[in-house]
């Protein structure tokens, strides 16, 4: 085999970035973890393309993406309900797809959830940054979000792609419950601001992004007035700024904030797919 | 010392004590026996983070397992962070004072790192007026000052300085700029900081250095890691 090839990309979309299982161990010097937004998505998409599960593919958000392949591989879409296209046939998501040199892959707006994952056979081989190839879009670390005309080079294939997975579209609820243990900073926090967040309904809001999913809905009062010593931050933080509406950290999120932590979220990845306006209500860990 | 819940996989060390001992000196202690520790292979955590006031350990694979560990470890630490190096580096020591300058510290050791800053920053004046003192004895404070990296955010390779008396804490600007240039050296609460890189910035600007703070090719990262000892010098 000569040169492993390239991905064209033709029509970037709303938002398409290169994503990995991200730069976790960084966080002391102020480098966010990063990574796909729903890891597990990504590691399918490789497993199906005969990657490592840690290979880099592509982020689609909402509005799809296209891509041309320079040589003849194997690709697997993931996430989001999509359309997928290779030239002239149509594809789907959740299976390897065999195309030719030269195809053009067309991933369309998604009619559920919101991100898609592109796995395409050896992984996209941009020069890693911190053991990741992870684009951060809080910090600006790794490649930059892709543009028309963007030429992203290819790895060698590794491995035959698995002829079978078990494959699970995400199928977005119309209403997420995301369990919330409570601290490190409850009580910054009255009891009615547990009665608020356990009891009533939160929607995303449009402005949510990689750095985090914010919600509005009943504000979360506070106990203690003030600022917070800039302190540490997890995956899933509910961040609780002076307006009292919460904030769930996601991926790209930063590594210490200022503001109380309300709880953690165990499990950030159904938010991937979470439109605006979708309904979340939380519960105690104990349900 | 407190240890509070953050999740499944963290913890939260809150440094916050009724004692006299320094949070900034036990916050500093705790890290560096941390991550000692986790060298050595006693403790299991894929992130440690200092902060202010607080140490996070993430990646854990058993936190109330960690817990026990931090509360055996607890007595041992608060005694370091009482000794005389830790108060001396985290610059909380009664004498600290303008005079205590780089030639009057016979403990500046061959480690601290040295950062050449040209004091000509738009808030030099403003820092003046609220330290009540004139410009040169900003600059003389500053370069007098043996400073340690708290920790790092905001940005990778943002180090939080301490040192400077909690007298001459400084408020943020009421509007932050929208771009600071990098290299800019700031200072703002009880801290001085920075910019590793150009950014939007809320910090009053003293001076800058060519200092490269942040080098994704570099072993480490970051310039200015969690623990370094820091002494500015006129450029």
């Amino acid at each position: 085999m000569t040169h492993p090839g390239a991905i064209e990309v033709l029509r970037a979309g709303a938002l398409t970035t290169v994503q990995d299982l991200g730069r976790p161990g960084w966080a002391h010097l102020g480098v966010p973890r990063s990574g796909a937004l729903d890891p597990a998505a990504l590691r399918l998409a490789n497993r199906l393309v005969g990657n490592p599960e840690h290979a880099a593919g592509l982020e689609i958000t909402l509005t799809g993406c296209t891509v041309r392949l320079t040589r003849a591989t194997t690709v697997a879409v993931t996430g989001a309900e999509v359309p997928v296209q290779a030239g002239a046939r149509p594809g789907d998501t959740g299976r390897p797809l065999s195309v030719p040199a030269g195809t053009v892959l067309r991933i369309g707006p998604a009619r559920r959830g919101v991100r898609s994952w592109l796995a395409v056979a050896g992984g996209i081989d941009v020069p890693p940054v911190l053991g990741s190839r992870a684009t951060d879009t809080l910090s600006g670390l790794g490649p930059p979000a892709l543009r028309d005309g963007d030429r992203l080079p290819l790895g060698r294939p590794v491995a035959a792609p698995a002829p079978v997975d078990s494959t699970s579209c995400a199928h977005p609820e119309p209403e997420l419950h995301l369990t919330l243990g409570p601290g490190p900073r409850e009580d910054w926090f009255t009891p009615t601001a547990f009665d608020r967040l356990f009891g009533s309904a939160y929607t995303i809001s449009p402005v949510s992004n990689r750095v985090g999913a914010r919600l509005a809905g009943a504000p979360l009062p506070r106990a203690v007035a003030g600022e917070l010593p800039s302190e540490g931050i997890v995956l899933g933080a509910v961040q609780v700024p002076a307006d009292g509406q919460p904030l769930i950290f996601l991926a790209d999120h930063p590594t210490t904030g200022g503001y109380p932590v309300i709880g953690v979220v165990t499990d950030v990845t159904a938010l991937a797919q979470a439109r605006p306006g979708t309904t979340v209500r939380f519960h105690g860990p104990q349900r | 010392m407190r240890i509070r819940p953050v999740g499944a996989h963290a913890l939260l060390l809150d440094c916050t004590t009724p004692t006299d001992v320094p949070e900034a000196a036990l916050v500093e202690a705790w890290r560096s026996e941390l991550w000692r520790r986790r060298e050595r292979g006693d403790l299991i955590a894929v992130e440690i983070v200092p902060a202010a006031r607080t140490v996070l350990l993430d990646g854990l694979p058993d936190p109330t397992a960690t817990a026990r560990q931090l509360t055996r470890w607890a007595s041992a630490v608060a005694a370091a962070a009482t000794g005389p190096e830790h108060t001396r580096a985290a610059g909380h020591n009664a004498d600290a004072d303008a005079d205590a300058s780089a030639a009057a510290n016979p403990d500046a050791d061959a480690a601290d790192v040295v950062v050449p800053v040209s004091f000509d920053g738009p808030d030099l004046p403003a820092v003046a007026d609220h330290w009540g003192v004139d410009v040169s004895a900003v600059r003389q404070r500053i370069t007098s000052t043996r400073f340690r990296v708290a920790f790092c955010g905001f940005a990778p390779g943002f180090p939080y300085l301490t040192g400077l008396p909690a007298e001459l804490a400084l408020p943020r600007l009421a509007t932050p700029r929208p771009r600071v240039p990098a290299g800019s050296v700031a200072l703002a609460g009880p801290y001085a900081g920075i910019y590793p890189g150009a950014s939007p910035g809320g910090w009053q600007l003293v001076g800058r250095t060519d200092l490269v703070l942040f080098d994704v090719a570099a072993d480490p990262p970051a310039r200015l890691n969690p623990g370094t000892t820091v002494r500015m010098v006129a450029a």
